[in-house]
């Protein structure tokens, strides 16, 4: 007994420097593991309602509004009534396909977060191949939209499967490109091996003292461009979600989806998109890192940093007070009113909770990865309101005739550039 | 940290592979077969990684389950499944089928008996954390030529893909 409880201790020293994976901890492995899936569910309810709001405030609307102050319950209420309904499979359809084809997206689009680093510690494992790992994972995922497409036996998924395939094999291509261009600069340094672990990567930019999207400018800025289109076409979101295409393929390859099943689907992708935002976050935005680690460093402003987090909750709380003050005054309105003031307590409590100086020091990694990887979200939502979707045969023109070959030159020139400088060193 | 390398997954990794292996040539739809095989290419990256060697198993992941196997069943949701259904499996060639089968088998026992004083008996040469950067270096080192004339011959397969496909160039 006494062993077990030392074995669960023994992880929360604050000298503890590895993952508990790379520990061999299975108790916090464990809890790391229902962490992340808790985090990332949260966060797939947070972005559903996000989107819907951002969108429609983009296009001067007032999105959902019903359901909860500001339509905040509105993601609760879609979750039950998909859980409701009816399952539907269609007649013709190869029933075992059909039945495995979500899993198989959502397997893989949450297999993918056991490397990804939240911070030096912070993360389920550390692997040798980490980066490798997650872009192989992450291409399972279109296994199963494929067999989707194909197993629900009709015309418009299949040619929704049928396009998500082209389009994510070949843009996989330009993505490797750019990946590589990151990789090779982590192998700048004294000995001259690079790494493909996650954490090695974040740590390679601490060393050198720039995040590689400013390094050896703008080659390193051009790979994070090409990276940062490539991931949207991955995800299969707009202005690249042809497979999906609504005014074409009503739903693409999940038309025939409905209930539980397609909430699988939406699931996968919304993790998906939070997936490759966080590979683009650690191989060119510095990861854990706060901004400006080497040219802000010292005591005063490791201070300035480290009340961010709290100061985000308490922004948060601030505006839930803000809004309960502006909620109507009937009477009907009463429970409502109650409940976000109440919302607004908890997030004030986390925001006080998080200025305690143990607390932020543990927790601070976590809250610039997540606060670099929010970022991307928003583009997301942005790019969704702004951009008009590509046709087809343009899709594949700028995946195989400009990204690729501009990511061959990224590749060549940073290899090159690596090169002068080591030997100039020498 | 205790290995994982144990027994216990080397069997089941190889029996779910086995049994993926022979679902590939008995299924009658192709779909199923396609899927039959990309568990026993998901099953021996396992065994890969078991035998600690990372990179690969994650470039297995990558070029086979997530690259070509996607190609195949771009190509294969294409042909008309009920016209496959109807066609004959398996090619009438038993008397070769037996010769083959009776010399993989002969290879096996051969192994089986006698693996001890042929193979090797040496532990790893590198650690397992190492591994990507000494493939890195094997490949772009010692072993470049062969590498570069690997790379040459599927230069020349691709071109001679386009050739095949494209009627005018």
């Amino acid at each position: 007994m006494h062993d077990l409880i030392q074995y669960v201790v023994s992880y929360l020293k604050p000298n503890v420097d590895t993952t508990p994976g790379v520990a061999g901890n299975f108790f916090w492995a464990f809890v790391y593991i229902l962490l992340v899936f808790v985090g990332l569910s949260i966060a797939v309810i947070a972005m559903n309602w996000l989107e819907r709001k951002i969108l429609a405030h983009m296009q001067v609307r007032l999105g959902p509004m019903r359901v909860g102050p500001h339509g905040l319950l509105q993601p609760i209420a879609d979750a039950l009534k998909l859980l409701l309904k009816e399952d539907i499979m269609p007649a013709q359809a190869d029933a075992l396909v059909f039945w495995i084809a979500p899993f198989i997206v959502v397997l893989a689009a949450f297999t993918v977060f056991v490397v990804v680093p939240f911070g030096p510690t912070h993360a389920i494992t550390d692997m040798n191949i980490g980066i490798l790992f997650m872009l192989g994972v992450s291409s399972l995922s279109v296994l199963g939209i494929v067999t989707a497409g194909w197993a629900s036996n009709s015309h418009y998924p299949l040619i929704g499967a049928l396009r998500s395939s082209a389009q994510m094999v070949s843009y996989e291509v330009a993505m490797g490109f750019a990946v590589v261009s990151a990789v090779l600069m982590t192998s700048l340094n004294a000995s001259g091996t690079g790494t493909l672990s996650m954490i090695g990567i974040v740590q390679a930019q601490q060393q050198q003292g720039e995040w590689f999207i400013f390094k050896f400018f703008p080659l390193g800025l051009i790979a994070f461009f090409i990276f940062a289109v490539a991931m949207v076409a991955e995800t299969n979101r707009a202005p690249f979600d042809l497979p999906e295409a609504e005014s074409e393929l009503t739903a693409g390859f999940h038309t025939e989806y409905s209930g539980f099943r397609w909430s699988l689907f939406f699931l996968a992708e919304y993790s998906a998109m939070i997936a490759v935002s966080s590979i683009a976050v650690t191989l060119w935005l510095g990861g854990w890192l706060r901004p400006f680690p080497h040219w802000l460093s010292g005591g005063v402003w490791d201070f300035v940093f480290s009340v961010f987090p709290g100061l985000t909750f308490l922004f948060l709380a601030g505006m839930c007070f803000y809004n309960t003050a502006r909620m109507p005054k009937h009477p009907y309105f009463r429970i409502q009113t109650m409940g976000l003031a109440g919302f607004g307590f908890l997030l004030a409590l986390i925001g006080l909770l998080l200025f305690i100086p143990q607390v932020s020091s543990r927790i601070q990694d976590i809250y610039w990865f997540c606060v670099k990887v929010a970022g991307f979200m928003y583009l997301y939502i942005w790019y969704r309101g702004t951009f008009p979707r590509y046709r087809f045969d343009q899709l594949m023109k700028v995946g195989w005739k400009v990204l690729l070959p501009v990511g061959m030159g990224v590749l060549i020139l940073t290899a090159s550039v690596g090169l002068l400088q080591t030997t100039w060193h020498r | 940290m205790a290995p994982v390398a144990t027994p216990f997954f080397f069997y089941l990794l190889s029996g779910m592979m086995l049994i993926g292996g022979i679902l590939v040539i008995t299924r009658r739809n192709p779909v199923h077969s396609a899927l039959a095989l990309i568990v026993a290419l998901l099953c021996q990256a396992g065994i890969y990684l078991m035998l600690y060697a990372p990179f690969v198993a994650a470039v297995q992941i990558i070029l086979y389950a997530g690259g070509i196997m996607v190609l195949f069943l771009f190509v294969i949701m294409l042909v008309s499944i009920e016209r496959t259904m109807k066609e004959r499996q398996f090619n009438r060639q038993w008397l070769l089928g037996i010769v083959a089968a009776g010399a993989l088998g002969g290879l096996f026992i051969a192994v089986y008996s006698r693996g001890q004083q042929i193979f090797p008996n040496r532990a790893l040469p590198v650690a397992e954390t190492q591994n990507t950067q000494t493939v890195g270096t094997m490949l772009y080192g010692q072993y470049m030529f062969a590498f570069e004339i690997a790379s040459l011959l599927l230069l020349v397969a691709i071109i001679g893909a386009v050739v095949m496909a494209k009627k005018r160039i």
